[in-house]
Order: C-alpha cells, then sequence, then structure tokens
C-alpha cells in the first residue's frame, strides 16, 4: 500500500514541477517586459511619430501599420478559410482525396514563416506587381494563417451535431439551406475565435512581413495599401539588434514589446467575448 | 406553397373518397417496394423486400438489432443518400412514382416523406422556430399563416396545451417526451403524406410513450406511417400491420394481430414470442 501511495506522490510532483516550470517562464517573460516596458509608456510614446533617428519620440506609424496589415490579412484569411473549411466538411466526399489535402493544410501550418515571406516576395511583389506594401505584407499573413482558420473553422463545424443536419434534411432542405441556417449559425463562433487567434498570431510576426512591405523608418503615416508601412515586430526586431545605439533604445523596445503583447492579449480577449456572447444568443 | 398545401388537401381528400370508392385494394396502395437490394459498400444490407402499404395504415417494423429496419426506413426518405458508398437496386414507388426515379428531386421527396429520428432532435432555437423551420425553408414568408400552421402542428401532435405559454422559450428546455412530440409536430408541419417514425420512443419512459401511441392512432387518419420499433408490444399496440426483418431479409408482413397469433412461419413466432432477439 505504502509503495503505491509513494507512486502518486513522485507522479503527482513530477505533474506539479511541470505546470510550475511552465507558468515561471511566462511569469518572468512578463514580469521582464512589464517592469522595463512600462516606464516609457505615456500618451506621446503611442501617439508620436518617431524621432531623431527613432532614439526618441513614439510608435504610433508602427501601430496603425500593424493595424492596418492585419485588415489585410482577416479579409483574406477569414472567408478563404471558412469556404475552405465548408467545402472540406460539409461537400467534400470522404476518402483519400480529402484526407490528403486535409493533411496537406495541417503541414502548412508547419512550414516556417520566412518561407512564407520569400513565397510573398515571389507571388505578391514580384508576380502580381503589388509592390513592397501593406497588401503584399497583409496577403502573405493571411496566407501563412489560412491553415490555422480552415483547421479551427473545421473544427468548429464537427462541433454541430449531425442531427441537425440530418433534421433539416428530411424537412425537405437542401443541403446548402441546412448548411446556411442550421450548421453556420452554430459554428461562427468557433470560426471566428478560431480566426482571431490565427490574426493574432499574425500581427507578432516578423519573417513574413520583412521582405514584402515593412520598413525600417518612416517619418510618416502610409496613404494607402499599397505603401510600405512600419510595423510593431519589426520595430521591436530593429530596437533590439539592428539600432545604432541599441544601448539608447533599449527601453523603447521594451516599450514596442509591451504594446504588441498587450494588443495580442486585447485580441485574443475579443476573441473570447465574441465566443462567449455568441454561445449565449445560440442557447436563447 | 399557400396554394400547394390547399391543392394537397383537396387531393388529399379525394385519395380518401377513391379509397372509399374503391373496390379493388390495389388503388388503395400508397407505398409499393418491389425487389429492392441495399448495400453498403459490398456488404448487403437489404435482400430483395416486396411490400407493399396501404394508404392510411400503420405499418409496424420490427426485428432483432442490425436487421436492416433503420437502413429500410431511411430508404423511403433516401436519408441514406448521406452516406457515401451505399448502393440500391429496386424500386420503392410512392403513389406509383419511384423514388429513385433520376428526375425525382430528393428535396420532393423529403417534403413529402416526414421523418423523425430515435434520438429526439429539436433545433437550438425556439419551440415556435422549430416547428416554423420547415415552412421557412420552404419558402413561406406569410408570418400569419407560419404561426397558424405551428399552432395547427403543435395541436395535433399533442402538444399545444402543454408548452403553448412558452412558444418562444428554447426547446431545450423541454422534457424527453415532449422533445420528441415537439419532432413530430415539426415534421407534420409541411404536411407530409406518410411519416417515418424510426423508434421514437425508444429513450422515453412509459407515460410518455403512451402519449406518442396515442399520438400515432390519431395521425394515421391523415398520414401513411412506417414504425421501427424495437418493442413488440408497441408493434402489437400501435400497427395495423407487420413487418419482420431479419439479417437483412422481410421474412414475413401481414396484419399485426395475425404476425403475433398465427404468423406463417416459425421464426417470426419466436421472435414474437420471445424465444430470441
Amino acid at each position: 500500500m505504502k509503495k503505491k501511495k509513494m507512486e502518486q506522490f513522485i507522479g503527482f510532483m513530477f505533474l506539479r514541477v511541470c505546470i510550475g516550470l511552465v507558468i515561471l517562464a511566462l511569469v518572468v517573460i512578463l514580469y521582464d517586459i512589464f517592469s522595463k516596458g512600462s516606464g516609457v509608456i505615456n500618451w506621446e510614446f503611442l501617439s508620436a511619430m518617431p524621432r531623431k533617428g527613432m532614439t526618441e519620440g513614439g510608435i504610433f506609424p508602427a501601430i496603425v501599420g500593424t493595424f492596418l496589415v492585419t485588415i489585410i490579412t482577416a479579409l483574406l484569411s477569414i472567408p478563404l478559410g471558412m469556404g475552405c473549411a465548408i467545402y472540406l466538411n460539409e461537400y467534400a466526399r470522404k476518402g483519400k482525396v480529402t484526407r490528403l489535402i486535409r493533411m496537406s493544410i495541417r503541414n502548412l501550418s508547419g512550414v516556417p514563416s520566412i518561407v512564407y515571406g520569400l513565397f510573398g516576395v515571389v507571388v505578391f511583389v514580384q508576380l502580381l506587381q503589388l509592390n513592397t506594401s501593406i497588401l503584399s505584407a497583409g496577403l502573405t499573413l493571411g496566407l501563412m494563417t489560412l491553415p490555422w482558420t480552415i483547421t479551427a473553422s473545421e473544427e468548429a463545424l464537427k462541433n454541430v451535431p449531425q442531427s441537425y443536419r440530418d433534421g433539416s434534411l428530411a424537412l425537405g432542405a437542401t443541403k446548402w439551406q441546412s448548411i446556411r441556417t442550421n450548421v453556420l449559425p452554430y459554428s461562427i463562433p468557433g470560426m471566428l475565435t478560431g480566426a482571431i487567434l490565427g490574426l493574432s498570431r499574425a500581427a507578432g510576426e516578423t519573417a513574413p512581413i520583412l521582405f514584402t512591405g515593412a520598413a525600417f523608418y518612416l517619418p510618416f503615416l502610409p496613404k494607402s495599401f499599397s505603401d510600405q508601412f512600419m510595423a510593431l515586430p519589426y520595430h521591436l526586431y530593429i530596437m533590439s539588434t539592428q539600432h545604432h545605439a541599441i544601448e539608447k533604445v533599449r527601453p523603447i523596445a521594451y516599450g514596442t514589446a509591451l504594446v504588441l503583447i498587450v494588443l495580442i492579449f486585447c485580441m485574443n480577449f475579443v476573441a473570447i467575448i465574441v465566443r462567449y456572447k455568441l454561445r449565449k444568443v445560440k442557447m436563447e | 406553397m399557400n396554394t400547394m398545401i390547399k391543392e394537397k388537401k383537396s387531393n388529399q381528400k379525394n385519395v380518401e373518397q377513391e379509397v372509399i370508392s374503391a373496390e379493388l385494394e390495389e388503388n388503395n396502395m400508397k407505398v409499393r417496394v418491389e425487389n429492392f437490394n441495399f448495400y453498403y459498400d459490398t456488404t448487403q444490407a437489404l435482400k430483395d423486400i416486396n411490400l407493399e402499404i396501404k394508404a392510411n395504415s400503420v405499418v409496424g417494423i420490427i426485428g432483432p438489432s442490425g436487421c436492416g429496419k433503420s437502413t429500410f426506413l431511411r430508404c423511403f426518405n433516401r436519408m441514406n443518400d448521406t452516406i457515401s458508398s451505399i448502393r440500391y437496386e429496386g424500386k420503392i414507388r410512392i403513389d406509383e412514382k419511384n423514388i429513385f426515379d433520376d428526375n425525382l428531386d430528393v428535396v420532393d421527396l423529403r417534403r413529402n416523406v416526414g421523418m423523425v429520428f430515435q434520438k429526439s432532435n429539436p433545433f437550438p432555437k425556439s419551440i415556435f422556430e422549430n416547428i416554423a423551420y420547415g415552412l421557412k425553408i420552404n419558402g413561406i414568408k406569410d408570418k400569419n399563416f407560419i404561426a397558424q400552421k405551428v399552432e395547427e402542428s403543435l395541436k395535433n401532435a399533442a402538444l399545444w396545451d402543454e408548452i403553448k405559454d412558452r412558444l418562444h422559450k428554447s426547446a431545450f428546455a423541454l422534457s424527453g417526451g415532449q422533445q420528441q412530440r415537439l419532432c413530430i409536430a415539426r415534421a407534420l408541419a409541411i404536411e407530409p403524406e406518410v411519416l417515418l417514425l424510426d423508434e421514437p420512443a425508444s429513450a422515453l419512459d412509459p407515460i410518455a410513450t403512451a402519449k406518442i401511441e396515442e399520438l400515432i392512432h390519431e395521425l394515421k387518419k391523415k398520414y401513411t406511417i412506417l414504425i421501427v420499433t424495437h418493442n413488440m408490444q408497441q408493434a402489437a399496440r400501435v400497427s395495423d400491420y407487420t413487418a419482420f426483418f431479419m439479417l437483412g431479409e422481410l421474412i414475413e408482413c401481414d396484419e399485426t394481430n395475425k404476425i403475433f397469433t398465427n404468423p406463417s412461419k416459425k421464426i417470426t413466432e419466436d421472435y414474437v414470442t420471445g424465444r430470441f432477439g
């Protein structure tokens, strides 16, 4: 008996250490960034242009750039991803080909982001002549998030009981009617949650926008979607590794990191709210 | 649609009158199954079924688990079509029209052949919206007509009195038996002619079951009903005819009374008397 209890104790301790280490890492990162970054955060930092070779001033253009590029990403990846997921889950015949397609999509999410970046240069910047712009970068990020959006949307569709589909088909609904009126309304919260999480990941990416549109330093805001832009993650990368006065701009780098983290946290929070709201509607 | 339903009603009346005046029983046959075979991939689930069903009768389909009862039932509204790699041979005629005809629209067929599933499946909508759903997807927009039809269907399904004060509450708040009657009401709202019931009372307590059975007695005045059941007493209580299936074959189909008292095959007798199954 004692041996059994001992084993259980050791097992539980091991699991506790695992979770403890993970939480510790998270806390250390957050503490480091908050403690060193919060000092520079003020209204000017958020709303002003960078000045004097980015050693002073704010990060306003980077915030705007990240915001704009995320809009393009969303416009590409949400409708396309949902469409693909609906087709794969509802229409495609269940067989080897569909399985292969699905597997390929899952694998695409493992492709390094720099590869997407180079792909974006070839296709959007050069082939489609979109140049280095918000559009090119947004589309590249959109492609990168597609596997996430598709997979999350498919999971959301799978969560809708088959009996909802059968029930409406048996009442004389066409397949499209059944999907539109009795499947989509109950899967949209899950789809949106997945899409927003995908977007928040895209918003923090550097590699895909590196060659497709992000600029080192622009003292003005982009005028259209075909202009170059500054972005938070790229700005952070510059400030922490490429700047001529790295020690001097370190606080700005921390401040940028903090803004980026808060922004992504906000997006995830929105995802939670959306899911909660829509789920409530569904239950009524 | 409004007129469609009216037309159909008058057609139904004509059929009823014909039924009364017809001397030949054949004219009275609502459904005919002819040399029907059904395969899942390479497994044959139904073997050479021949069966005729009179209009306004209740046919109970009994047999041990896995004998093909549910598969058979799901052929009448072609719900099996949603499964890939199925195949059928032979014909099922409803009002003399083969439902597997290439030019038959399966959506129209399902409008005409209602189905209630084994596990009640209310949609996550209000009670009202559940019933109105079938009307709406069939293109009816007239709000008054929908409201009137919802009430009528709920009354026909003997549910109205219990829920009339909470029509706009979630259908999930109903009890199991009420949910199943809601599903019946939902099927009735679009005025089918044939009603398929797949073990509608298998998950219900005896009181709820009794209500459903009572309902079936009422419904056969207007509909032709096929009911799959595991419960032999239930088949004996509700059906006019009983079909006994085993291993994908229709062993015997006759008047319920005869099947339960004096079946022509030994194996049927063994099953209905509970010697196996």
